[in-house]
């Protein structure tokens, strides 16, 4: 099986830094090694909370970070596991989600391949400080040198101590499950993925109760993206007040961008949240540029779920309220460029024949509306597109809106709304003259 | 019985790790399905029975996950993503270049019945694009020459 993806990081760059960690060891052929781990300082802060820190402290050295969820919704880490109650007789449940789907994202698949047991520590960790006792990755099945990885670590961190019984003799004992999904985005919502662990249909969940009060098996649970709980060790090592100096005041830390498309140099860059946009894309050291010297069109700033920027609005720092301020969303950070050879109609028709597709089937205006705005567009795109098609779709759009058990539906018809805005004029013309302004065709190099 | 008493062994050895026996359906049908290339009633009905679960249930859960293949598919199973960010990186040219090698449409089989050729949703791998899946692995940064070396490669080992 092959398993190390070529993609591109700047590894160097984070491991000359004082500060950025995520990406630091990527690089290195042995780190997924526990071995190595442990040479690189790993299991550390683990053995730090275990060898007397109180489960509250752990919350609060977490909650005074301002760490948020990297998974996409960006929710305060340790507010989150502030819900878990305290005095519950039930047992509690820690999943981490390694469902990686959203369109864009490729980031949480190079942290599960190299680094592998920097999640372990980040999710025994939180594991500790929500009291609970047997915790889960969920990975997409499709990664299955990913699966292997994980497997393979968890067992040597069994085989060293590190989860198991009376785990460095403190008394506390943790087990861990990897468990492989079988193919659904939608299982990366958190409430279809307890369903799926459950050996249910991945189907969402009417919130509330919420996880962190009803989750896995009926009991208080905690989901956590990968990048999020890789963060936890650094912050338990080094201080919440260190933590802060990276990134914003609100949006604090580094983040692992996803940066595909049209670009020179596509790949996974960890930066201090704050980082402008445009250097994302330009820097030489980053993107590069836009691929074959062509000009921007738009970009996706955070994964396929969230609206478009033009390119009068890349001068936008990558940070939650930034990029909210702007219209759009950080979500999982995954950066789409779009050069000026793109159809809107064509990249739109790429997007919602995935929501519809992955739509769980549970409510009325996901399942239905998802499905006639594929259609809706797929006759624009060929051609067939009719006068009144263009409202249609805004009316559709503003029935799914807000009307759903989950927000998948959100997530399709967010970057819609968002093209009909930004290139009404592209489409009116797709729909007039029953062809597109310009043609997406890219070759096969 | 179709799967083998090493596959049963694993699923046994999976299913005892969970809190509730319902829990141990998908890893038990992805361990037929890596044993056995696609799903089916008889599956079910195995997996039924090692596990301890009704075969509906069991059957219930497993439809609703699209990546395992409900009939047989070809020794290779060509997946290849046809989402965003591969396809502004030539996604589409890619599959008419497979299906014009392969001599035959998405979702066919080739008539020797080493190829199966399916377009799949977004592969997480997007900053490598374009992109496809042949079984487990994945094959990157793909190019018509790499394409070209690939299916050679899976002919001669055939
Ligand atoms: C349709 C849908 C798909 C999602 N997919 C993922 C995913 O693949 N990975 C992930 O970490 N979060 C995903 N999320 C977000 C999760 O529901 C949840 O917010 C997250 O895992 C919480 O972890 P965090 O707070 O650390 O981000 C998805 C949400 C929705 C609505
Ligand atoms: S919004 Fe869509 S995916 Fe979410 S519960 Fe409703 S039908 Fe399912
Ligand atoms: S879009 Fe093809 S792997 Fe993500």
């Amino acid at each position: 099986m092959t398993f190390y993806s070529p993609v591109i990081t700047n590894a160097a760059e984070v491991a000359g830094s004082e500060k950025l960690h995520l990406l630091r060891y990527v690089e290195d052929p042995d780190q997924h090694k526990v071995e190595k781990f442990e040479e690189h300082g790993g299991y550390r802060a683990l053995k730090k909370v275990l060898g007397g820190m109180p489960p509250e402290k752990v919350i609060e050295e977490v909650r005074n970070s301002g760490l948020r969820g990297r998974g996409g919704a960006g929710f305060p880490a340790g507010v989150k596991w502030g819900f878990v109650p305290k005095d519950s007789p039930q047992p509690r449940y820690l999943c981490c989600n390694a469902d990686e789907s959203e369109p864009g994202t490729c980031k949480d698949r190079v942290i599960m391949e190299r680094d592998p047991h920097a999640i372990i520590e980040g999710m025994a960790i939180a594991a500790y400080a929500i009291g609970c006792h047997l915790m889960f990755i969920y990975i997409r099945g499709e990664f299955g040198h990913c699966i292997e990885r994980m497997e393979k670590a968890t067992e040597e961190a069994y085989a060293r101590g590190h989860l198991g019984r009376n785990i460095y003799d403190s008394g506390y004992d943790l087990d861990m499950i990897v468990h492989s999904g079988g193919g659904a985005y939608i299982c990366g919502e958190e409430t279809a993925l307890l369903n799926s662990i459950e050996g249910e249909r991945g189907m969402s969940r009417i919130r509330p109760p919420f996880p962190a009060i009803e989750g896995l098996y009926g009991c208080p649970t905690i989901v956590n993206n990968v990048e999020t709980l890789s963060a936890v060790p650094h912050i338990i090592n080094r201080g919440a007040d260190w933590y802060k100096t990276m990134g914003t005041e609100k949006s604090t830390g580094s983040k692992i961008f996803s940066l595909s498309g049209h670009v020179n140099r596509p790949g996974n860059y960890e930066v201090e949240l704050g980082f402008p946009l445009r250097h994302l894309i330009y820097d030489p050291a980053y993107g590069g540029g836009i691929l074959g010297g062509r000009k921007l069109k738009g970009v996706i700033p955070g994964g396929s779920s969230t609206p478009f920027l033009t390119p009068e609005m890349i001068d936008v720092n990558l940070d939650y309220e930034s990029l909210a301020e702007a219209g759009s969303m950080l979500g999982s950070g995954a950066v789409i460029v779009f050069n000026e050879d793109t159809c809107i109609v064509w990249a739109i028709l790429k997007l919602i024949h995935f929501y519809r597709h992955e739509s769980c089937g549970k409510c009325t205006p996901c399942r239905e509306g998802t499905a006639w705005l594929e259609q809706i567009i797929r006759r624009i795109e060929r051609g067939q597109g009719k006068p009144g098609d263009i409202e249609h779709i805004e009316e559709i759009c503003d029935n799914i809106l807000g009307r759903t058990v989950c927000p998948l539906g959100d997530a399709a018809v967010m970057p819609i709304q968002s093209a009909i805005k930004l290139w009404r004029d592209e489409w009116q013309y797709h729909v007039d003259n029953k062809k597109c302004l310009v043609k997406s065709e890219f070759a096969l190099r | 019985m179709i799967l083998t008493e090493e596959s049963i062994a694993r699923i046994r050895e999976k299913a005892a790790r969970y809190p509730i026996r319902k829990s141990a359906i998908l890893p038990a049908i992805t361990v037929a399905y890596r044993q056995v290339g696609y799903l089916s009633e008889e599956i079910y009905g195995e997996v039924s029975q090692i596990i301890g679960v009704p075969v509906v249930e069991v059957a219930e859960a497993a439809t609703f996950y699209t990546m395992f293949p409900k009939q047989p598919v070809g020794k290779f199973l060509i997946q290849v993503c046809h989402n965003i960010s591969c396809s502004l990186l030539g996604a589409e040219s890619l599959i008419s270049y497979l299906e014009e090698k392969l001599e035959i449409k998405k979702g066919e089989t080739t008539p020797d019945g080493l190829f199966t050729l399916v377009t799949v949703e977004c592969l997480g791998s997007c900053a490598t694009a374009p992109v496809m899946q042949i079984n487990q692995d994945y094959y990157e940064n793909l190019t018509r020459e790499k394409v070209d070396g690939i299916l050679e490669e899976l002919r001669s080992k055939s």
